[in-house]
C-alpha cells in the first residue's frame, strides 16, 4: 500500500464545544481526538451514548464542523459533504415519495450527472440487487420492512461508489435475526469493493465481526479516543464460527470491560500529568497475555490503562 | 331476509333518509296557512307588516317549486338577457374566474415567498411581523383602498381574492420548507445537490402535503369571500345574482343560488382534495 504515514483519513486534535443550555460555561463534548484510517480499512467506533460518537461521524461527513482541529482526506482538507463520502444514516432517510429505485437513482444522478436515465437506471439496479432487493425496486419506503428500509440505505451508499463510507448504527434499529443477514451482505459487499469504512456501533460482537480495528471512545464531557484494539481475527470471517478464534473472547472481554469500568475511569486520568494524548493500543496477543493482570487490576481500583499504556 | 348493508351503503341510506326528512319540514313549513298566523300574531303587527308579510311568506317556494326552479334554471345556465338576467352558469363563471385568477396569482407570489421564509431564519423574521399584522385584517377591508387604486370593480374583486388567498399558502409553505426533515436535507447535501434540484426534487416534494394543504383553505376562502365582495361591488357573478335577487324578493332565486354556492364550493375543494393524495405520502 501507500506510505503508512500518510494515511487516506487523518483526524487531528479534533474537538466540539456546545454551548452550555443552563449558560454557564461551554461543554466540551470531545477534544484531543486523534485517529487514521487507511484505505480499505473498516473501522468501529464505540463507546458510551453521548459521548459523540455521531458528531465525529457529522463532522467526517462535512455535515458538522469541528470547534478544533482538522479532518483530513486524502491529503485535502475536509470543508464540508462531498459525494466522497457516503453516509448510512441511523435512520435510513430515505425519501417517502419515492420508489426504492427512484431513492437510489437520485443519488446516482446527483453522481453521474450526465448519465442518461438507462445508464441511471442500470447502475441502480445493481446496487438494489447487490443487497439483496431485486424485485422490490418499485416499492415505497413505507412497504417496506424496517431491514429492507436499511439495505436501501447501504444499496444508495454504495451506489455512489464513495471514497469512503460513514455509518451510524445502521443497524440498531433492527432485530438480531435480520441484522446478521445484512452483517453478513455487508461483509460479502465491502470484501468485494474493498470499501474503506468508518462505523459507529453499540454492539461489541458486531464490532468484532466487521471491523479490522476498534476504537473505544471513553466518556464526556472531554471524550477522547481512549483505545484501539487492532483486530487480526482473519477473514474471511462467519458469524457462526467466528466466536472460536482464540482471540475472539480476549478481545470481546477488554471491550466489553472497558465499557463497563474503563470508559468512566479516564475521566479521571485526563487531566493527570501522564494522561495519553494518543490512544493506548492493543493487539489480541497482548490481551491475551494481560488478560489476567486487568481482572487482577480492577478491584484495586488502579486504573488498567497505567499498566498497558502504548 | 336480513341482508347486511356495507359501510358506505348505510351511510347513503341514512343520507337519503336524512334528505326526506328535511324535505318533508319544509313542506310541512311551507303549507299555505295565512289563518293560522293571522290567529297567532298580534293584529297590530300584521297590519303594520301589511301585504309585506303574507308575500314573503307566499313566496317562500314549497319544495316542489324549487325543483322546479332547480330544473328550469338548470336546463338553460348559459342565457344572456342584458345586465340584469344573466344564466346562472354565466354568473358563476364570472365569480370562479376572479376567484381563480385571484388565487393563482397569490399562490405565484405565496409559494415562492415562502420557500424563501421557510427557508432562511432571517427572512423568516424580518417578514414575520407583517405576516402577522396583514393576516388577521378581514379582505373586505381592503376593498375601499382596491376601488379606489384599481379603479375597477372586477379587479378590486381579484385584488381582494389574491389578498386573502394570500396567508395561507404563504404560511403553510413556509412551515412545510421549515419542516422538512433534517435528515433528507442532510442527504441531498452529502450527494452535493445543487440548489435548484434540491428545491423541486427533495424540499417541495416534501413540502408538498403541507402547502397543499394550505392551497386548500385559501380556495375555501376565497370561495366564502367572493360572494360578499361581489356583492359589494355588483355587475356580475354569484354574489351580485343573490343580492339583485333579494332586491327582487325572489326568495327561490336565493335559495337556489345558496345552493349553487355550495356545490361549486364543493367541487373546488375536493379538486385539492384529489390533489393531496396526490402528493400525500407515508413515513
Ligand atoms: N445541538 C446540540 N447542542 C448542545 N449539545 C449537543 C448538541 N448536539 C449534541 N449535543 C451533545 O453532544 C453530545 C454528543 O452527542 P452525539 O449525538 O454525538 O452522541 P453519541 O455518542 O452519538 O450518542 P449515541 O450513542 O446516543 O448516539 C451529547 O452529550 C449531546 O448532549
Ligand atoms: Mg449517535
Amino acid at each position: 500500500m501507500t506510505d503508512p504515514n500518510l494515511s487516506f483519513l487523518q483526524v487531528e486534535n479534533l474537538a466540539r464545544v456546545y454551548p452550555s443550555p443552563t449558560g454557564g460555561g461551554d461543554v466540551t463534548v470531545f477534544d484531543h481526538v486523534n485517529f487514521r484510517i487507511h484505505k480499505g480499512e473498516f473501522v468501529c467506533v464505540t463507546g458510551h451514548s453521548g459521548c459523540g460518537k455521531s458528531t465525529i461521524l457529522n463532522i467526517l461527513a462535512g455535515l458538522d464542523t469541528a470547534s478544533a482541529g482538522n479532518v483530513f482526506m486524502d491529503g485535502r482538507e475536509v470543508s464540508g459533504p462531498s459525494l466522497d463520502r457516503g453516509v448510512i444514516f441511523q435512520g435510513h432517510a430515505l425519501m417517502p415519495w419515492l420508489t426504492v429505485l427512484e431513492n437510489v437513482s437520485f443519488a446516482v444522478k446527483s453522481r453521474w450527472m450526465n448519465w442518461d436515465k438507462h445508464k441511471v437506471r442500470d447502475h441502480a439496479m445493481r446496487y438494489i440487487e447487490l443487497v439483496g432487493l431485486k424485485g422490490a425496486e418499485q416499492k415505497k419506503p413505507s412497504q417496506l420492512s424496517g431491514g429492507m428500509k436499511q439495505r436501501v440505505g447501504i444499496a444508495r451508499a454504495f451506489s455512489i461508489e464513495p471514497k469512503m463510507l460513514l455509518m451510524d448504527e445502521p443497524f440498531g434499529a433492527l432485530d438480531a435475526l435480520t441484522r446478521g443477514v445484512i452483517q453478513d451482505e455487508l461483509l460479502k459487499i465491502c470484501a468485494e469493493t474493498q470499501q474503506t469504512v468508518f462505523m459507529i456501533t453499540h454492539d461489541v460482537d458486531e464490532a468484532i465481526l466487521l471491523s479490522d480495528r476498534i476504537m473505544l471512545m471513553s466518556n464526556g464531557p472531554h471524550a477522547r479516543i481512549a483505545e484501539i484494539i487492532n483486530n487480526t481475527l482473519p477473514r474471511p470471517r462467519e458469524r457462526s464460527a467466528i466466536h472460536r478464534e482464540p482471540h475472539y473472547y480476549p478481545i470481546r472481554n477488554h471491550m466489553v470491560d472497558f465499557l463497563v469500568s474503563r470508559s468512566k475511569q479516564f475521566g479521571a486520568l485526563r487531566d493527570a500529568a501522564d494522561a495519553p494524548s494518543s490512544p493506548a493500543v492493543f493487539d489480541p496477543v497482548d490481551l491475551i497475555e494481560s488478560e489476567s493482570t486487568v481482572f487482577s487490576a480492577l478491584p484495586s481500583g488502579k486504573p488498567h490503562i497505567h499498566l498497558v499504556n502504548a | 331476509m336480513k341482508t347486511r348493508l356495507s359501510l358506505g351503503q348505510q351511510s347513503a341510506l341514512l343520507s337519503l333518509a336524512l334528505f326526506g326528512v328535511i324535505l318533508l319540514i319544509w313542506q310541512l313549513a311551507t303549507l299555505p296557512e295565512a289563518h293560522t298566523v293571522a290567529a297567532d300574531v298580534d293584529p297590530e303587527y300584521a297590519a303594520l307588516m301589511g301585504g309585506g308579510a303574507a308575500k314573503s311568506a307566499s313566496s317562500f317556494p314549497t319544495p316542489v317549486e324549487m325543483g322546479a326552479t332547480l330544473w328550469e334554471k338548470l336546463s338553460d345556465p348559459f342565457y344572456d338577457n342584458g345586465p340584469n338576467d344573466k344564466g346562472i352558469g354565466i354568473q358563476l363563471a364570472y365569480s370562479i374566474a376572479r376567484v381563480l385568477a385571484g388565487f393563482f396569482l397569490a399562490a405565484a407570489v405565496a409559494i415562492p415567498l415562502g420557500f424563501l421564509i421557510g427557508s432562511s431564519r432571517v427572512f423568516y423574521d424580518a417578514l414575520d411581523p407583517y405576516v402577522q399584522v396583514l393576516k388577521p385584517i378581514s379582505p373586505l377591508a381592503w376593498m375601499p383602498l382596491a376601488l379606489y387604486t384599481i379603479k375597477d370593480a372586477s379587479m378590486s374583486s381579484i385584488f381582494v381574492i389574491f389578498i386573502c388567498s394570500l396567508w395561507p399558502m404563504l404560511i403553510n409553505t413556509a412551515h412545510g420548507v421549515a419542516n422538512v426533515r433534517k435528515d433528507w436535507l442532510d442527504v441531498s447535501r452529502t450527494l452535493e445537490v445543487n440548489p435548484l434540484r434540491k428545491a423541486f426534487r427533495v424540499i417541495l416534494p416534501a413540502a408538498a402535503p403541507t402547502i397543499l394543504t394550505g392551497m386548500r383553505i385559501s380556495m375555501g376562502i376565497a370561495w366564502l369571500v367572493i360572494v360578499a365582495a361581489e356583492m359589494l361591488v355588483g355587475g356580475t357573478g354569484i354574489g351580485y345574482f343573490v343580492w339583485n335577487e333579494w332586491n327582487n324578493l325572489s326568495i327561490t332565486n336565493v335559495l337556489f343560488a345558496i345552493l349553487m354556492i355550495g356545490v361549486v364550493g364543493m367541487a373546488l375543494d375536493s379538486v385539492f382534495g384529489v390533489l393531496s393524495k396526490r402528493v400525500a405520502y407515508q413515513e
